[in-house]
């Protein structure tokens, strides 16, 4: 490595420059808790505070302690530091999504009348918020900040900047996690977090790109590797998204609360342009990047097609901007803008499938491996989902479709296929691989417990699948029935009391998926500490040369 | 062709580029247009500024979450337009910042919930939902009845929705506090002049408690204002056919 660092002992420019930005952010936020007659804002405040004075103690140690991966070719302490969120993470936004599934299948037993926080209106946007940014958006970093690395065989660029970014990201996290909590939102689907937490992220994001291109930059391979381009695309749209999005007026600097820049239906689209796109950018590019490098290698094959990976590249990022106006079928919002999106959405059917067919034939050769492999089992059958959701999300944008399947369940089902079945399949698989790759492991501590862990959650996605399936069309047509006078069969309460066991079921899927991830960290924390479970082979040790093993005769 | 795209392997920010115009054109084609093609919004009457108490209300109703269950918006289906009323018009929202318009019925569409159940109903509904519909799966807000409204920054407010485009007037801002503190107390000296500012305003204490302006006031004093502000028996819908 060329890079110049003041001494072995010292923090160099990045750390300084790092340093310096705390500082200022301490003294900002200190200026803010003076002014603030806003209790949220002062809560948040208190937050910023104590992460950037931690910050600066974490980056003092760092300059009298030199890390162990401080100069090697690759910067991977960062990398483990994320597999370690996105586990907890994952954990804590699965449970509260069984919590929220069991308040909707039993309102009666996670009831507190005077505490607004344990209300599903304010569980709910922490469900999404941390599954889809905490649990998938840490995945996505430490898989990129990984693959960047040696894809590109350049350590990561910026010194201390990854590490910015890693622990700058959750406190976003934290931010808009406990922010949801005390009643701070603005009610975006998806970007629910307030202004000055969304202007964090953005300050954290720009970091990160310039991280992921520097690295780029530094490569000492000719070509950028197709993942790579998945992850650049990932990056580059979810900023844009992110920024338009997010446009509003606050209150004052010193109040939590602010106002949408947009109003009614400019507004509505330009969330729908956004939460759509955050399942194309964030949950699909992101998730494809990981495809594109962990398969292959788990498989030991090389990725089926390159024309096609080319060809479905540019055509789902160029599709997929266009598709969220099928959010919005039937509303005051214009019916051109909800043919062009629905259209949009079918023509979103090939490039899907030209991601998952390259996906699925990059096995051509080892399919054998899905027998004795239950990791890249787990990964082949994420994208079997992708390509099962991905044909589902067009049916559903079809107008006529969208008449019944809106406000249903079935939209909760659909999400739920894709984020449970293709994001979080995908995501294990690779936390699978990552664990042994990064503490140099020879295998994971247990094979069979990532069957139990593999058998225990398709059971439960299925459940929840299928009665998400079931209620969804069930309330829509309840919603729709007329009786043989003339007259709406059935009062709205009787379609919810008719949810009742579908909601019970689901709750029950839910459960047997957080199991699952339960078992999962379990066996990762056992990989990484580097035992093997007893009853399972060890590992063959290497095959010794004949000569010496056989005492000659 | 596949040659070519070597170029944008061997080039970070080109790659760059190629991607940032490959992801804006769809939205710059589908979300400009609705800012300037006049068809956008309906012409109508009647569809003002909330109030500063309605406001406030709405910011509970934002900050409950409220809209994960319920949406605002009635699509022009036979089913909807009878079990809720007239279908949404892109006018009755545009003064919402942000827009309310939901994703998911879990509980009922509440678009043209103004004055369909009188002011106990909806604090008794609020504090037990199951007192009143046993099968219903909505959280209790008990807390509001209790929690005194904080209004400190709701002139604020109305600059802050002002700075975003909605028609505040000066004197409005100058008598939010007061306009807010009035429409609980249908005796207040400042009846009139809140009439005069928001034409058909619903005035008296929404919750039954005289002692104080409670979260619970401003929320059903929102829910009240829900969809009633367009007259649809004035309202001619073949003039804004689009």
């Amino acid at each position: 490595m060329t890079e110049q660092r003041a001494t072995p002992q010292g923090l160099g420019t990045d750390g300084m420059l790092i340093a310096s930005f705390l500082g200022l952010g301490v003294i900002y936020w200190l200026f803010i808790l003076a002014r603030a007659a806003d209790p949220l804002i002062t809560f948040h405040a208190y937050v910023f505070i104590l992460a950037f004075i931690l910050g600066l103690f974490g980056l003092v140690i760092r300059a009298t302690n030199p890390p162990s991966d401080g100069r090697g070719a690759y910067a991977m302490d960062v990398v483990k530091a994320g597999v370690f969120a996105s586990v907890f993470w994952g954990i804590a936004g699965f449970l509260v999504g069984v919590v929220i599934a069991f308040q909707l299948a039993f309102p009666e037993i996670f009831y507190f009348e005077n505490a607004p926080w344990t209300n599903f209106g304010r569980l709910r946007p922490l469900h999404t918020s941390a599954v889809i940014f905490a649990f998938g958006g840490n995945v996505l970093i430490a898989t990129s900040f990984y693959v960047v690395q040696r894809t590109c065989r350049a350590r990561l660029a910026g010194g201390l900047a990854p590490w910015f970014v890693f622990w700058g990201y959750n406190l976003f996290i934290v931010i808009a996690a406990t922010g949801y909590l005390i009643g701070v939102t603005q009610s975006r689907e998806y970007a629910e977090p307030e202004w000055y937490a969304d202007l964090w992220l953005t300050l954290v994001w720009v970091a990160y790109l310039f991280v992921f291109l520097g690295t780029i930059w530094k490569r000492k391979e000719p070509h950028i590797y197709v993942a790579n381009w998945f992850y650049l695309s990932f990056i580059v749209t979810v900023a844009m998204l992110h920024i338009v999005n997010n446009l509003a007026m606050p209150i004052s600097l010193a109040n939590s609360k602010s106002y949408s820049l947009f109003a009614g239906v400019q507004d509505a689209l330009t969330q729908w342009w956004y939460a759509h796109n955050a399942v194309g950018f964030f949950l699909t590019t992101g998730f494809l990047a990981i495809m594109y490098y962990f398969i292959p290698k788990r498989a030991e094959r090389p990725v089926f097609s390159y024309r096609l990976s080319i060809v479905h590249f540019w055509s789902l990022i160029f599709i997929y901007i266009w598709a969220g106006p099928h959010h919005l079928h039937y509303t005051a919002l214009p019916e051109w803008a909800q043919t062009l999106g629905m259209t949009f959405s079918i023509m979103l059917w090939m490039p899907s499938w030209g991601g998952m067919i390259n996906g699925l034939m990059t096995l051509s050769g080892a399919w054998d491996k899905l027998r004795t492999d239950p990791v890249l089992r787990m990964m082949v059958a994420s994208v079997a989902f992708y390509g099962m959701s991905t044909f589902e999300g067009p049916v559903m944008s079809i107008r006529a479709v969208n008449a019944l399947s809106h406000y249903t369940d079935w939209t909760i089902g659909h999400v739920h296929s894709g984020a449970l079945g293709w994001v979080g399949y995908i995501s294990f698989g690779a936390l699978y691989c990552l664990v042994p790759w990064l503490w140099k492991r020879k295998r994971l501590y247990s094979n069979a417990m990532v069957e139990w862990h593999f058998w225990i959650s398709t059971i439960g996605i299925v459940l929840y699948i299928t009665s998400m399936w079931v209620s969804g069309i069930t309330q829509g047509l309840m919603w729709r029935a007329y009786n043989e006078f003339g007259f709406l069969q059935h009062s709205f309460v009787e379609t919810v009391q008719a949810m009742h066991p579908y909601y019970a079921i689901r709750a029950f899927g839910g459960t047997l998926f957080l199991i699952g991830a339960l078992i999962m960290a379990y066996n990762l924390w056992r990989t990484a500490r580097g035992d093997i479970r007893a009853a399972e082979p060890q590992p063959q040790p290497q095959p010794q040369p004949l000569a010496a093993s056989v005492p000659a005769l | 062709m596949l040659n070519r795209h070597e170029f944008f392997e061997k080039h970070g920010i080109f790659l760059t580029i190629g991607i940032l115009i490959a992801v804006s054109i769809g939205g710059i084609v589908e979300i400009a247009p609705l800012f300037y093609l006049e068809s956008t919004i309906e012409k109508v009457d009647g569809v003002r500024p909330y109030s500063p108490l309605e406001l406030a209300g709405r910011n509970i109703y934002v900050r409950e979450g409220c809209y994960t269950c319920h949406s605002q918006q009635v699509r022009p289906l036979r089913d909807e337009v009878e079990r809720y009323g007239h279908y949404s018009l892109a006018a009755e929202s545009m003064y919402d910042h942000p827009f309310q318009w939901g994703s998911k019925r879990t509980g009922p569409d509440l678009a043209r919930l103004g004055g369909k159940y009188s002011d106990e109903w909806h604090r008794q509904h609020m504090q037990d939902p199951r007192s009143l519909v046993p099968e219903s799966v909505m959280p209790p807000y008990a807390f509001l009845s209790r929690r005194a409204l904080d209004y400190r920054s709701i002139e604020g407010a109305l600059k802050a929705n002002r700075a975003v485009g909605v028609p505040y007037t000066d004197e409005m801002i100058e008598y939010a506090v007061r306009d807010l503190e009035a429409q609980v107390d249908p005796f207040s000296a400042n009846y009139d002049a809140l009439l005069a500012r928001y034409p058909k305003a619903q005035i008296r204490n929404f919750d039954g408690d005289a002692r104080q302006i409670t979260e619970m006031d401003a929320l059903i004093a929102y829910l009240q204002v829900l969809g009633v502000m367009v007259d649809f028996e004035e309202y001619q819908a073949e003039e804004n056919y689009r």
